[in-house]
């Protein structure tokens, strides 16, 4: 195929694969139920590079779908319509760490978690702490606008972002932002491009704000018999005034998933367990713990506790952590979802969620964020068996129905991609689907980036909820 | 045109690798950072865990038809099983890879020299344990004689791959097998698998073995009858013959009493104590239950407290290279660093990424050259980090692996590779 000879002249014969193994490992992502094979996989090393292989796609329409680790899961890196993956493989160096600007210039392909290392030695921050951090791409965590523990306090992958340097569709370069903390110039291009998912061009370079690195972190966990309990513990501690670092949350499915598989010694008679974070100054610290855990006594948890050391503190989190280990080896498929209310509407949403899952017949258990009120209801499943899966996506809009009708979203994290694509217009309305069509169809004429992400080829029908 | 082998290997993957097991991967990517080879190949994910499950998957549906690439993919694993302890939904990657393995070999057209090479390698060499002490004798013969000398002179060696020249040079010095005299009834009964490649080539070290054990007051046996444990032939796809000798193995320790069944070779002892798993049977399973590895039964017998009471001389720096089975699949990395802390006069310093593998891996450093150079390439600049004067292995592999990666580096007139038990040997005696 003559693009493909183009491709190789590029970025040279090696780096252009279309091996059969090649095409096959590359089908996928983290996402359950989706798979399609790409036409080649390449691995360009520069921004140059990438704008001259965005110039073949475009005159050959060949899809192209950027690819940092493939760990999301929302279906937006697999190569649904072929074309060609692009790795960033090649494209991995931490390029400079300005400490006079507090900030850090990267190429996409740097391992999240090897970046927050880097800079940490340098006693400086960087937040954002997808649970993916060991495998993820900062790459992938801009596309997809990633979260992670630390949301609440202090937001997500966009509120780091200072500088981007991106392939537009038509092959030109954009440079937008800088190493400022004020830039109001013009319309928010870097905004738009954040969280895109690949579907309005490649970012190729990236700039980052750092922090101060916090002195001191303390953890704290409360148990619970009732989830109300737990929800309006959420709330008073932000009523008190009170930002903590992570403020997590397990149902009593998730519990017993972890306690079958690690033997914590979780308390048997719990509907609902808080993991209660801070950093900061020592003394700042300590207060807003101990605080927590008098609020959460007050509203009746059965039973708390405060690390008093790293090791206790890694000990509290263990349950938590093993969450997704746990509950995925109950069933052979899990399915990780991503819904998000209010805070305020935790207890509420968790409890639809229980009622949504006896209803259809399925097995869902949740987790998460309950300082942002980002939840993981975890589908427990099995992809072979087309009847169940039929319910399980009946469950899932519901789920979606729901948070959206207590003032929530479908996704907090984890992106829209394929897979939620078709809920997409529950949220944003008509009108959001058609400004947001008006502006790829303005970036992105030939639809090149990422075809069939976002935009969802029907939009699903509302369900009539039974819920009360 | 229907291929016919690619018909052929979809049917025997069907057959012969379990699909609840491939339904397990969630695909989260949690193995990519622990895999060697996804890292060495500059994170190519047809090198992952992930991706050669998917490939798995998707030959089995046929959503993939069998070539050469799909092989390559499967021939690349170390088989180092990095990537369970990673895993969060618990997939037995290494059952999988036998599995695939043995699917391939039933469908794949064998050459006839193929044929002939594993009929020797398999029912003959890494079966019957008479049989390579015959091979050894014919190495010993070869060093004593002084053809090994001649042949190094006149560069004969040169003619062969790398690969093979540079094992040949760091072969051990085999020495004759000492006879054993009968020894009194203890109270602890230790049960010694003595292994092939231990048993002859590192005949010194299983000596030494028993020496150790006897020392803290322990009886030994050797119980008769004994195979290879199988490893190579699980790995290379010869699950049968696996079977075979775990079948033989397992009779070999059924009939005699003992509180313990030790090994000092990681690859073996983690496919022996897995023996359970592959044959389903209960007396299988209560010998990998009672099988341990020679760091932790040293331990357990009280070795530490007292080697650290031994005269203390500076003797230098050691660190220790894990066996990848030890340590992956048995979940032993506390003990051989206890033993080497312990040891009065050395230093233990650990290495950077002690964890990952040499690049040794059965033999596949003679099958993929290339990579295996390239990991153990990698491999040596941790080594270097530390400058050790001692590199400590648990493992035959991975101790001649360590041996050629200290040649390659030039490094051997200061460093050198030894088996744990040859290291605690020559601090007591």
């Amino acid at each position: 195929m003559e693009w493909i000879t183009q491709l190789q002249q590029i970025v040279g014969k090696d780096h252009v694969k279309q091996s059969r193994a090649q095409l096959a490992a590359y089908s996928f992502d983290a996402t359950a139920g989706f798979q399609a094979m790409p036409d080649a996989v390449v691995s360009p090393e520069s921004t140059e590079q990438i704008a001259a292989i965005m110039n073949v796609c475009r005159t050959y329409k060949v899809p192209l779908v950027p690819r940092g680790s493939g760990t999301n899961l929302a279906a937006g890196t697999v190569p649904s319509q072929g074309g060609i993956v692009l790795l960033f493989n090649r494209m991995n160096q931490i390029i400079e760490l300005d400490e006079d600007n507090l900030c850090v210039t990267v190429q996409p392909g740097v391992i999240t978690l090897d970046l927050a290392t880097y800079v940490e030695s340098h006693q400086l921050f960087y937040p954002p702490d997808p649970s993916s951090m060991k495998i993820s791409t900062i790459g992938g965590n801009v596309s997809e606008n990633s979260g992670g523990l630390r949301g609440l306090k202090y937001g997500v992958t966009k509120d780091y972002v200072m500088a981007l340097t991106t392939v537009l569709p038509n092959g030109t370069i954009l440079k937008t932002g800088g190493k400022l903390a004020k830039d109001v110039a013009g319309y928010d291009m870097q905004s738009l491009l954040v969280g895109s998912e690949g579907t309005l061009g490649v970012v190729t370079e990236i700039t980052l704000k750092l922090i101060p690195l916090p002195k001191a972190q303390k953890t704290g966990i409360a148990y619970f018999t009732s989830l109300e309990a737990a929800g309006k513990t959420v709330s008073e501690i932000i009523a008190a005034k009170i930002i903590p670092a992570t403020l997590e949350f397990m149902d009593r499915g998730t519990m017993d998933a972890v306690e079958q598989f690690m033997n914590l010694g979780l308390p048997q008679d719990a509907e609902a367990m808080l993991l209660m974070e801070q950093d900061g100054d020592e003394e700042a610290v300590t207060r807003d713990v101990e605080q927590m855990i008098a609020l959460a006594i007050k509203n009746g948890a059965t039973h708390t506790a405060v690390a008093s050391s790293a090791e206790e503190a890694l000990r509290l989190k263990a349950g938590r952590r093993a969450a997704l280990s746990a509950l995925s080896r109950k069933r052979p498929t899990t399915i990780l979802e991503d819904a998000t209310v209010p805070r305020s509407e935790l207890a509420k949403m968790v409890r639809a969620i229980e009622e949504i899952a006896i209803r259809n017949q399925v097995e869902i258990h949740t987790f998460g964020h309950a300082g942002d009120g980002n939840l993981h209801p975890t589908c427990l499943t099995d992809s072979r068996d087309v009847e169940e899966m039929k319910r399980v996506e009946q469950a899932f809009a519901e789920i979606f129905e729901v948070a959206i009708s207590l003032g929530g979203t479908i996704t907090g994290e984890h992106g829209v991609g394929e897979m939620k694509s078709p809920y997409l217009e529950w949220k944003i309305g008509a009108e959001g689907i058609d400004l947001m069509r008006t502006l790829k169809q303005a970036i992105d004429p030939d639809n090149i980036c990422n075809p069939g992400k976002m935009f969802a080829k029907s939009t699903k029908p509302r369900v009539v909820l039974h819920y009360g | 045109m229907v291929n016919v082998l690619e018909q052929r290997m979809q049917q025997s993957f069907v057959d012969h690798v379990d699909e609840n097991l491939l339904m397990d991967c969630m695909r989260c990517g949690f193995c990519l950072p622990a895999c060697p080879t996804y890292l060495i190949t500059g994170q190519d994910e047809v090198h992952s865990p992930r991706g050669r499950i998917a490939l798995m998957k998707a030959v089995r549906d046929g959503e993939v038809k069998w070539d050469g690439s799909v092989e390559e993919a499967f021939d690349v694993c170390l088989g180092c099983r990095a990537c369970e302890p990673a895993c969060p939904a618990g997939v037995q990657y290494g059952t999988l890879l036998e599995e695939t393995r043995y699917a391939i070999q039933e469908a794949k057209p064998t050459s006839l020299k193929e044929k002939l090479i594993r009929k020797v390698a398999f029912d003959g060499l890494f079966a019957n344990q008479q049989i390579m002490q015959g091979t050894v004798k014919l190495i010993q013969f070869y060093q004593a004689s002084g053809i090994q000398k001649v042949t190094r002179k006149v560069g004969f060696m040169e003619l062969f791959p790398d690969s093979l020249r540079d094992m040949e040079t760091v072969l051990p010095k085999i020495v004759s097998k000492k006879t054993r005299q009968p020894q009194e009834k203890k109270q602890l009964r230790v049960a010694f698998f003595t292994g092939c490649l231990m048993e002859t080539m590192f005949q010194q070290t299983n000596q030494r073995t028993i020496e150790l054990l006897e020392y803290l007051g322990a009886e030994v046996i050797i119980p008769g009858g004994q195979a290879c444990c199988g490893a190579l032939h699980g790995h290379s796809g010869e699950l049968p013959k696996a079977k075979r000798n775990a079948v033989q193995n397992v009779n070999a320790f059924h009939h005699e009493d003992f509180d313990f069944i030790v090994q000092n070779a990681g690859g073996c002892g983690a496919f022996l104590s897995e023996y359970g798993k592959l044959l389903g049977s209960v007396e299988a399973q209560r010998f990998s239950e009672q099988l341990t590895d020679i760091s932790s039964l040293l331990v357990k017998l009280g070795l530490t407290e007292k080697i650290a009471q031994l005269p203390k001389k500076t003797e230098g720096v050691v660190t220790y290279q894990d066996s990848c089975h030890l340590r992956n699949v048995n979940k032993v990395w506390v003990e051989p660093r206890a033993l080497l802390q312990a040891t009065p006069g050395w230093e233990f310093k650990e290495m950077p990424n002690a964890a990952g593998c040499c690049g040794s891996a059965g033999i596949y450093n003679l099958l993929q050259p290339v990579v295996a150079g390239q990991i153990l390439e990698q491999k040596m600049k941790g080594v270097k980090a530390v400058t050790p004067a001692r590199v400590v292995t648990s493992n035959p592999g991975c101790l001649l692996q360590m041996k050629v990666g200290i040649e390659r580096e030039g490094l051997g007139a200061s460093m050198q590779a030894v088996h744990i038990v040859d290291f605690i040997y020559e601090t007591i005696f």
